[in-house]
């Protein structure tokens, strides 16, 4: 590859835009990338951050607009070629084989090779050991990267990248999952890579570590690159705005329902970390909804929304605490079963893996949570299924050649109703509802606001998590925001802004005080 | 009116059933004596073992397991039934003597069975042992068990009543088919028209949802390996009676036959795809290539290799349907 001067541009790109099906995921993003720089980027859920780094790294190769190397315009085949090419990508969720070496892995795909085909350990092993020292990681390449701390784990990849002889390293939220003084040592590293005229593209929500440690600061919104601005002297109050602002035509207004008593609450929820002793993915969480209400749980990736909803559905009965009240009477719920029979409902966040039995037909899936409603004589009945299925189906719209259809060929939000149906059709008190329209298109959606508006008119409570601000503050009466496991905020719609959501929202290192919040 | 109609799990049974007629047509040409009533019974008698076996098998595969100890469980519930028959059960210490009539032998042999099925679900669920691992640990376990049992050597002389189940018959129809039918018939009600059937497909359907739609999955799983094993010890009382013999080295490779009839069936390994009258089909397609190739002199070596093809064969035109 052609070497380039340090600062000057090194991966680019201009114009491009990707859609996924009915989504337009990016709209024209471009970034100019210098060499020995580091490079943020930031954005909310859904901006467009991961798609636009992929097709940098080579993972897609169908999209508008151009992508240069080096001033040349590149066409990356898969992820190989863009590696051979030196750009290399480090994943949010580490991609290290545990079974093997560190050595092994660094170098997986490019072992060295003697005379007789074989691999040479001692060579890799060597390489590796030298890698691995210009890291100061001083660890026997020999050893399996399981016995690794994420942090170390991180700098394994990093070595990869380096063994790959990457000029630009992408590096996708690389602080979740470390301390703060393997935070430190990664900021060091990233120093000492640029000072060698590595480009590094640094993507994060944490904006203090993003002041610490980038040049360049590209704030994404809605598949765009809205603003590039030098790091230096950037307000966060200016980059939150950068990340927020959209123009607010409401394609949807939700009707205002009178709201009744309290009818679910919970206290003091806590789930400990499957990984680390001590700590909580869930950290004391506490609130409580009322008849006809929508209670929005907002949070980004990683907060613990999912995890609370598990919790209060039965899923860790063994590694959490915490007490659950409905209509005032303490609930015991140690599986889901528990929580179904005492009037809960949950619509889990993946409808594929979690809502749905792709292989059965649609009836056969509306009817599995309360199947009781389609028996008679202890035996299943074909007619009551049907009749179940075609009411709901009714009712919510859902668009399916016939009720023996397998779920599997519907639109995803169809699939979605489906799974809404099943839910409502065990006649729950609460439902709670973890991104419903998630990979959804935009008239889906819609059409999900109205049937959760018109649930809640029903008298129905609702506790709905979404990733997304305007959905938030389109449908929920009340928002609660997590961040990092823990309760930060909490507003009536009326009083919160985008902006103090995703304030509320972004994850904060321990060495900020928290007197900046709201 | 079936609500798991799935268009590929008909197709992939219209298959097995072309697959069937064609066989039984083309044997009827080359095999002289092929097509008789006779013969049609010899079919039947022979695979109404695999049969009871197949369906117990389906289950387990249905929702994602499997058993590899149906053999082992049919050779010992066997074995037991034989003994209570022919020795009883001796107490010397209250200075006790047992015999047993075939019914009371029968049942005790079933639950041998049904206990041991047990055991493998509670490996399972319990102990997250993998069902493969699980159940090869339960083929030796019993395999072993029954030579103790056994001393080495085949129990015979188990009375006519006992004899007559295996090798009677009823309405001009042997007793082991009327069993294997009965089995048949209860195992297609349960899985298409109870709720434990309904759980059955959503647990090999999709796990995870099935439990967060409040299904008991361990529940669902200890059950089919209870009524595997049970169907198995079934399998025993039928080779058994007929034999008039228990040995030691009953059933000594017929879950590979179970698990062929499954799959050439259309049942899906990977579970929540597949049907009880499906795995007849399989079983009977198993059954009239066995008999058509005897009939026709065919080394039984050949025999099996032609087997082993025909099960390639039943999934690779399987997956030809499946447009994933």
């Amino acid at each position: 590859m052609v070497p380039v001067e340090q600062n000057e541009v090194i991966l680019a790109a201009e114009g491009v835009s990707k859609r996924f099906g009915g989504v337009q995921a990016l709209d024209k993003a471009a970034i100019r990338v210098l060499a020995g720089q580091v490079h943020a980027v930031v954005g909310e859920n859904g901006a467009g951050k991961s798609t636009l780094m992929k097709i940098l790294a080579g993972v897609h190769r169908d999209y508008e607009g151009r992508v240069m190397l080096a001033g040349r315009e590149v066409i990356f085949a898969n992820p190989r070629g863009a590696q051979e090419a030196g750009v290399a990508i480090i994943h949010q969720e580490l991609n290290l084989i545990p079974q093997l070496s560190i050595a092994e892995n660094v170098f997986l795909g490019r072992e060295f090779l003697n005379g007789l085909g074989l691999i040479d350990f001692k060579k890799t092993y060597e390489e590796t050991r030298v890698l691995l020292d210009n890291l100061d990681l001083r660890i026997d390449p020999r050893r399996s990267v399981t016995e690794l701390r994420v942090g170390q784990q991180q700098i394994v990849e990093i070595a990869k990248t380096l063994a790959l002889d990457a000029r630009v390293i992408i590096m996708d939220e690389p602080t979740s999952a470390i301390s703060e003084r393997e935070v430190d040592v990664l900021f060091d590293l990233i120093r000492s890579l640029t000072q060698r005229g590595v480009a590094v593209v640094y993507i994060s929500h944490k904006l203090e570590e993003v002041s610490r440690i980038a040049d360049w600061i590209t704030v994404m919104r809605d598949g765009r690159t809205v603003a590039t601005q030098a790091c230096h002297g950037v307000s966060h109050d200016d980059v939150v705005r950068l990340m927020v602002g959209r123009d607010m035509d409401e394609f949807f207004s939700k009707t205002e329902v009178a709201q009744g008593a309290e009818v679910f609450r919970v206290e003091g929820i806590r789930l400990d970390h499957p990984d680390r002793p001590g700590d909580y993915l869930v950290n004391d969480i506490s609130f409580s909804v009322h008849r006809g209400e929508v209670l929005g749980l907002f949070g980004l990736m990683g907060a613990g929304r999912t995890e609370l909803f598990e919790t209060i559905f039965g899923l860790h009965p063994k590694s959490s605490t915490g007490r659950l009240f409905l209509d005032g009477a303490e609930l015991h719920v140690a599986s889901p079963l528990d929580a179904i029979e005492a009037g809960l409902a949950l619509v889990p966040e993946d409808r594929k893996l979690q809502g749905l039995v792709l292989g059965m037909s649609v009836s056969a899936n509306i009817s599995l949570a309360n199947i009781v409603l389609v028996e008679r004589f202890g035996f299943l009945n074909g007619r009551l299924e049907q009749a179940l299925a075609a009411d709901y189906g009714n009712r919510l719209r859902i668009k399916t050649a016939s009720p023996g259809q397998s779920v599997r060929n519907l639109s995803g939000g169809n699939q979605q109703k489906v799974v809404l149906a099943k839910w409502l059709a065990t006649r729950p008190k609460v439902l709670l509802l973890d991104e419903p329209t998630r990979g959804i298109d935009v008239n889906a959606k819609n059409e999900i606001y109205k049937l959760i508006s018109e649930l809640a008119a029903a008298g129905l409570a609702i506790v709905m998590s979404s990733s997304e601000l305007p959905e938030i503050m389109t449908i929920a009466d009340r928002i609660i925001v997590l961040s990092e496991g823990r309760q930060t905020a909490e507003w009536p719609r009326a009083t919160a802004t985008d902006e103090s959501i995703l304030k509320a929202a972004l994850p904060r290192s321990l060495s900020v005080s928290r007197a900046d919040v709201n | 009116m079936s609500n798991q109609t799935d268009y590929r799990a008909m197709a992939a049974r219209f298959h097995s059933l072309v697959a069937l007629v064609l066989m039984v047509l083309a044997f009827g040409i080359l095999a002289d004596g092929f097509f008789s009533v006779d013969n049609f019974w010899t079919v039947m008698r022979q695979i109404s073992v695999n049969t009871c076996l197949s369906v117990g098998m389906t289950l387990v595969i249905l929702t994602g397991g499997i058993d590899l100890s149906v053999g082992s469980i049919l050779a010992l519930s066997g074995a037991i039934m034989a003994g209570l028959l022919k020795s009883g059960t001796e107490l010397p210490a209250f200075d006790l003597y047992i015999g047993y009539h075939a019914p009371a032998a029968i049942t005790l042999g079933i639950l041998v069975g049904a206990s041991l099925g047990l055991f493998n679900g509670v490996a399972i669920t319990r102990f997250k042992v993998p069902p493969f691992v699980a159940t090869l640990a339960m083929l030796t376990i019993a395999r072993g068990l029954t030579k103790l049992y056994t001393g080495g050597e085949a129990i015979t002389g188990l009375g006519d009543t006992f004899v007559r189940i295996g090798s009677g018959r009823l309405l001009g129809v042997p007793n082991q088919v009327w069993i294997a039918a009965g089995i048949v018939v209860a195992a297609g009600v349960l899985l298409k028209k109870t709720r434990l059937g309904r759980h059955i497909y959503a647990v090999g359907g999709n796990e995870v949802a099935a439990k967060l739609s409040g299904v008991n999955v361990k529940r669902v799983k200890l059950l089919v390996y209870t009524i595997a094993g049970s169907l198995s010890a079934v399998g025993g009382l039928i080779v058994t009676s007929r034999l008039n013999s228990a040995t030691p080295i009953a059933g000594e490779g017929f879950e590979l036959d179970s698990i062929a009839a499954v799959v050439i069936g259309g049942t899906s390994l990977s579970g929540g795809k597949g049907s009880v009258f499906g795995t007849v089909l399989g079983a009977l397609i198993i059954g009239v290539l066995n008999s058509g190739l005897v009939i026709m002199g065919v080394d039984p070596f050949w025999q099996t290799v032609i087997k082993g093809v025909v099960i390639l064969l039943a999934v690779v035109v399987d997956r030809f349907n499946v447009k994933e």
